[in-house]
């Protein structure tokens, strides 16, 4: 999908948990992203971060080490 | 062969009591009966049947006809059974010489003035008015034909058809009959054969709640009238629902389609295909033809009622646009091929496969339907996950109810409605929100305003003044229209109110909820930012008003939330639905009658559709693909490995499509190209596919996309199980053959082994049997058991082996309900100088969804186009005039339609419905989703309104796109 597209998608997320309250907020956005990305979305997702994240915000980025890589 | 299911649906006269037991004796016979029960249905209790002609059992009784006299030891005269309530030890005499002489006096009374046409007429054998005459032994008629209704010239003959033979050409000599009312499109209103018995009207009244129907007139002159005496049904407030139909004891009001077929001599309950309200009808017929569809005094979900799209709209099943031969085409600019069976269906299993081999596992996926049976989309899903391999699975749900599952899921701890609707009538004061019922789940709506009439009170949160803010008889104690977008805003208002005014139900939530993370919630919601004072500029909603709805509800009594799409798509649905949770829990508003949360779902087996798995992350059953225990349970039943990842959503299918990763879908009853947003992106996913099957009656608009075409079947033609709003799993009952040879679950199977499945279904019950075996919350679910209760609502296993009415009982699903911070996002979709005002979509009664059923039908009669709701000012300011041709723009696309003017909306808010393609409402829409599950943020797009000429470029491309693709060349000989 567009980069914009799942950085915005990715960043939704985070502001949700962003205003939770309590702890580990970056795991519970990766949990998320974790249960609902398919495979491809979640490679995207890496491939952006690795060529620098534009865009993601703090909690996102911070998320992203928490995304599991797809086995396959 | 053909069994009919039809549990006793004798009409017992006058509606069911509730009350402590009476204890009588009629005829001899003892009967007991709850206090309040008329004796008229004591009796049919009994088995004794008293004759009756203004008495239904569908409404109160009436007391007008006479004819259901009786006697009654010590009491004085002849009491009219219907209107005298039992009494303990009562003797009752329903047969004697003085009433039989009385009964035998008013029918011939009635019969003075009534034509003798019977063998002609469109009730006969169907008329309770013939049959009262037999049964009371009416011999003769000794009044001379006189004054009456019926004779068109007057020249005094007794049948209509001798009295048109003998009159003069056009000769109207008999100022008091009035010609037969035609003008709607399923049902004759003829005032000739009228009793003037009000069944009609009460009908309208008490059943419908619409008040349409009145009698003009005393005397002599009374007659049925649709409202003001120059109004004709179709001019009139009428809505079609069929219960003033349904509740004519002659000809007066008659479906056209038993004038047209004659009476029907069989008949089979089955279940509605259109919304998730899930009605029960019986299918009349002769042989295989549907003569009328008559709505089922058992069915739990209707209780006996219908609207116009149930119990008429069923044309589409026989319309000339099926495709009854499966299609092939190589590429989509080119015609279709008409093929056998089984070369299309290798030709889709090559494609398929050729797809995987050279992109991958991932590379194709399915979308299952929420309009086909729970067996059906069980089975495309395991084609997914066991023939494909993959998880890529979606339903429309995802563009409707998804937020629904992630919110009452995290809340609650299931994303199940918690209530049934019986529920509403415990309820005292009502919440809906984003939610239309009247128009959306019209049978709902009849049951919620009953409960309205009586009493209880009634909170709109909807930007538009919705037909239940105020109607007949209905006035809302409050409207919050709020700006569309806006939701959160204020759900946490109400519930700011709740909280710092100390209004919430603190005992339950001590015994119920997590107390801490409550105590979090509280702190946060009492945040001054969140008064309605504070949001008042946001949501554009008098604080005054809200605080005073707040109040109400936290001290009204038994709360219940009714909510649909203009909460879920958002691209804060999600929370919403969580607000909605909260709110529910702040006021000890879960877990009895008349409260609750109920999301009002969409279609007929939306609920269905993702029970049985539909979702990429869920097997069914709502369990998650990453745990190994559920894949097990699935891996032992079906001998395959399943993928532990989650799959594609339906934008991400498209989105993946135009990259180029996702190549082939198979798409079942679903036409995402005109309901899903965006639609030039659909097109461009779709385009971008290489194997595209449409699996559905018609082209459909997606279809203009596809390579093979495999016919569907109509609900009527099949045998399954449809899951309702209410979580009832009702039975579809095959009532005639499939025209196109199969039913749905056997084509998705016939898919399956073309792939090298070897599935061996021969019977839906057996693929029940495995959604049994597999998923606990049906554990129970069977066919015979369906055959026996006439519905269970899930969950169904060795805990509750009949069923759960009510959810959370005992406590939450969960253990302790959660309270969840929601802080008020902005959407990124704003209004600004190029696009100022905000667009909202929805749906209206006669038209259902894309359109591609009720546009097959005389439905169209209410609903020929779409058009743009606007307010006068905005008008105004555009210069744009009532039924001007105007010019629709988003970012996203144009189109053009005609506008209405109407202070229904807002100034800054327009709106319109998305039921015909020429329209397209989604090239508007954009591809903003929810922040949790991509439900497509349908009801905020900002957009410019312009005056125009006539279509747009875009949808005259369209338009020439759809001929070109749907050409059809003969078949090869």
């Amino acid at each position: 999908m567009q980069p914009e597209k799942m950085v915005s998608m990715a960043n939704q997320i985070a502001t949700f948990f962003e205003t939770q309250p309590g702890t580990g907020q970056a795991k519970k956005v990766a949990d998320h992203i974790n249960d609902f990305w398919e495979p491809r979305m979640r490679i995207q997702l890496f491939e952006h971060v690795d060529a620098g994240g534009k865009g993601l915000s703090p909690l996102a980025l911070d998320a992203c080490s928490y995304v599991r890589m797809p086995a396959d | 062969m053909t069994q009919s299911f039809i549990h006793d649906d004798r009409d017992m006269g006058t509606p069911a009591k509730e009350g402590a037991p009476v204890t009588l004796t009629i005829d001899g016979f003892d009967v007991t009966v709850p206090e309040g029960t008329s004796v008229m249905r004591a009796a049919s209790e009994a088995g004794l049947k008293i004759p009756k002609l203004c008495a239904t059992d569908s409404v109160e009784a009436f007391g007008s006809c006479r004819l259901c006299v009786v006697e009654i030891d010590g009491r004085r005269g002849t009491p009219a059974s219907c209107t005298t309530p039992v009494a303990e030890g009562m003797q009752v005499r329903t047969q004697s010489s003085r009433v039989k002489d009385i009964r035998r006096g008013v029918m011939e009374l009635y019969i003075s003035d009534h034509p003798l046409d019977c063998l002609t007429c469109g009730a006969n054998n169907d008329c309770e008015l013939q049959d009262m005459a037999g049964m009371v032994g009416l011999r003769d008629v000794r009044y001379k034909s006189g004054k009456n209704h019926y004779d068109i010239s007057g020249n005094g003959t007794l049948a209509q058809g001798d009295a048109r033979a003998r009159a003069p050409m056009g000769d109207l000599g008999n100022p008091q009959y009035i010609p037969k009312d035609e003008s709607n499109p399923y049902f004759t209103y003829d005032p000739a054969k009228c009793i003037v018995c009000s069944r009609c009207v009460r009908a309208c009244e008490e059943v419908q709640g619409t008040f349409a129907l009145t009698i003009e007139g005393r005397g002599f002159d009374s007659r049925v009238s649709f409202g003001a005496k120059t109004d004709n049904a179709m001019a009139s407030d009428c809505v079609s629902c069929g219960a003033c139909v349904q509740a004519c004891p002659t000809a007066t009001l008659q479906e056209k389609s038993v004038i047209e077929l004659g009476t029907p001599e069989r008949s089979v309950i089955t279940t509605c295909a259109y919304c998730g309200v899930g009605c029960s009808f019986k299918a009349e017929l002769n042989g295989d033809e549907l003569v009328r569809m008559t709505p089922y005094k058992h069915g739990k979900a209707n209780r006996g009622h219908s609207c116009v799209k149930g119990r008429f709209a069923y044309g589409y099943a026989t319309h000339n646009d099926r495709i009854l031969n499966p299609m092939i085409r190589d590429s989509i600019d080119e015609p279709w091929q008409e093929v056998s069976w089984d070369e299309a269906l290798t030709f889709a299993a090559n494609r398929m496969r050729g797809l995987q081999e050279k992109h991958g596992r991932r590379s194709i996926g399915v979308i299952t339907s929420s309009r086909c049976t729970n067996e059906e989309t069980f089975l495309v899903q395991k084609l997914a996950r066991g023939v494909f391999m993959n998880n890529n699975t979606d339903t429309c749900a995802r563009v409707c109810h998804s937020p629904t599952g992630y919110g009452l899921g995290q809340t609650f701890g299931t994303s199940a409605g918690t209530q049934d609707f019986d529920s509403v009538e415990h309820t005292d004061v009502v919440i809906v929100i984003g939610a239309n019922p009247t128009d959306g789940h019209p049978v709902f709506a009849s049951r919620l305003k009953k409960r309205l009439r009586a009493g209880a009170k009634l909170i709109v949160i909807d930007p538009r003044r919705i037909d239940l803010v105020k109607s007949a008889h209905i006035d809302a104690a409050h409207h919050l229209p709020l700006r569309p977008g806006t939701n959160v805003a204020v759900v946490s208002a109400l519930a700011h109110v709740i909280v710092t005014e100390g209004l919430m139900d603190e005992a339950y939530i001590r015994e119920r909820c997590d107390w801490d993370e409550f105590q979090e919630y509280a702190d946060f919601i009492s945040n001054a930012r969140h008064s309605p004072e504070a949001n008042e500029l946001l949501t554009g909603v008098d604080p005054a008003e809200l605080r005073a709805a707040a109040r109400l509800f936290a001290t009204g009594g038994n709360g219940a939330i009714y909510y649909g799409l203009g909460v879920t798509e958002h691209s804060q649905g999600s929370t919403t639905v969580i607000g909605i949770a909260n709110l529910a829990m702040l006021t000890g508003n879960v877990g009895r009658k008349g409260v609750g949360v109920n999301p009002l779902r969409g279609q007929n087996n939306v609920q269905g559709s993702c029970d049985m798995g539909s979702f990429p992350h869920e097997l069914p059953g709502y369990r998650h693909v990453k745990n190994e225990d559920v894949r097990n349970i699935f891996e032992d039943a079906w001998g395959v490995k399943i993928d532990p990842e989650p799959g594609l959503r339906i934008p991400n299918m498209l989105d993946a499509a135009v990259e180029g990763t996702f190549k082939g879908l198979y798409c079942q009853g679903e036409d995402i190209l005109q309901s899903d947003p965006d639609t030039k992106h659909v097109a461009a996913g779709l385009a971008a596919m290489e194997c595209v099957i449409v699996h559905d009656l018609f082209l459909n608009e997606t279809a203009n996309y596809a390579h093979v075409f495999l016919p569907g079947s109509t609900f009527l033609e099949k045998e399954g199980t449809f899951t309702n709003a209410e979580r009832r799993i009702n039975r579809v009952r095959k009532v005639m053959a499939p025209r196109n040879g199969y039913a749905d679950w056997e084509v998705t199977q016939l898919l399956a082994n073309a792939m090298g499945a070897n599935w061996q279904y021969t019977h839906p019950s057996q693929i029940m049997e495995e959604i049994a075996a597999t998923t606990p919350s049906f554990a129970n679910v069977t066919y015979e058991l369906l055959d026996e209760k006439g519905s269970i609502q899930w969950p169904c296993n060795e805990s509750t082996p009949e069923g759960t009415p009510l959810m959370h009982v005992d406590g939450f699903v969960r253990g302790k309900g959660r309270f969840i911070v929601t802080e008020y996002v902005a959407t990124e979709e704003k209004t600004g100088p190029r696009f100022p005002l905000l667009l909202t979509t929805g749906r209206i009664l006669s038209q259902y969804n894309v359109g591609a059923q009720t546009r097959r039908t005389a439905n169209v009669a209410w609903h020929d186009q779409d058009v743009l709701e606007i307010h006068p000012h905005d008008a105004e300011l555009r210069g744009i005039n009532d039924g001007d041709f105007i010019k629709l723009a988003s970012r996203s696309g144009e189109t053009a339609l005609r506008a209405k003017i109407t202070d229904r909306v807002s100034p800054g808010v327009v709106y319109t419905t998305f039921h015909h393609p020429d329209t397209q409402a989604n090239v508007i829409t954009t591809d903003f989703s929810d922040w949790a599950t991509n439900c497509p943020e349908y009801k905020v797009t900002a957009v410019q309104v312009s005056q125009s000429n006539g279509p747009t470029d875009w949808q005259e491309e369209y338009n020439a796109q759809a001929e070109q693709s749907r050409r059809i060349l003969p078949a090869a000989e």
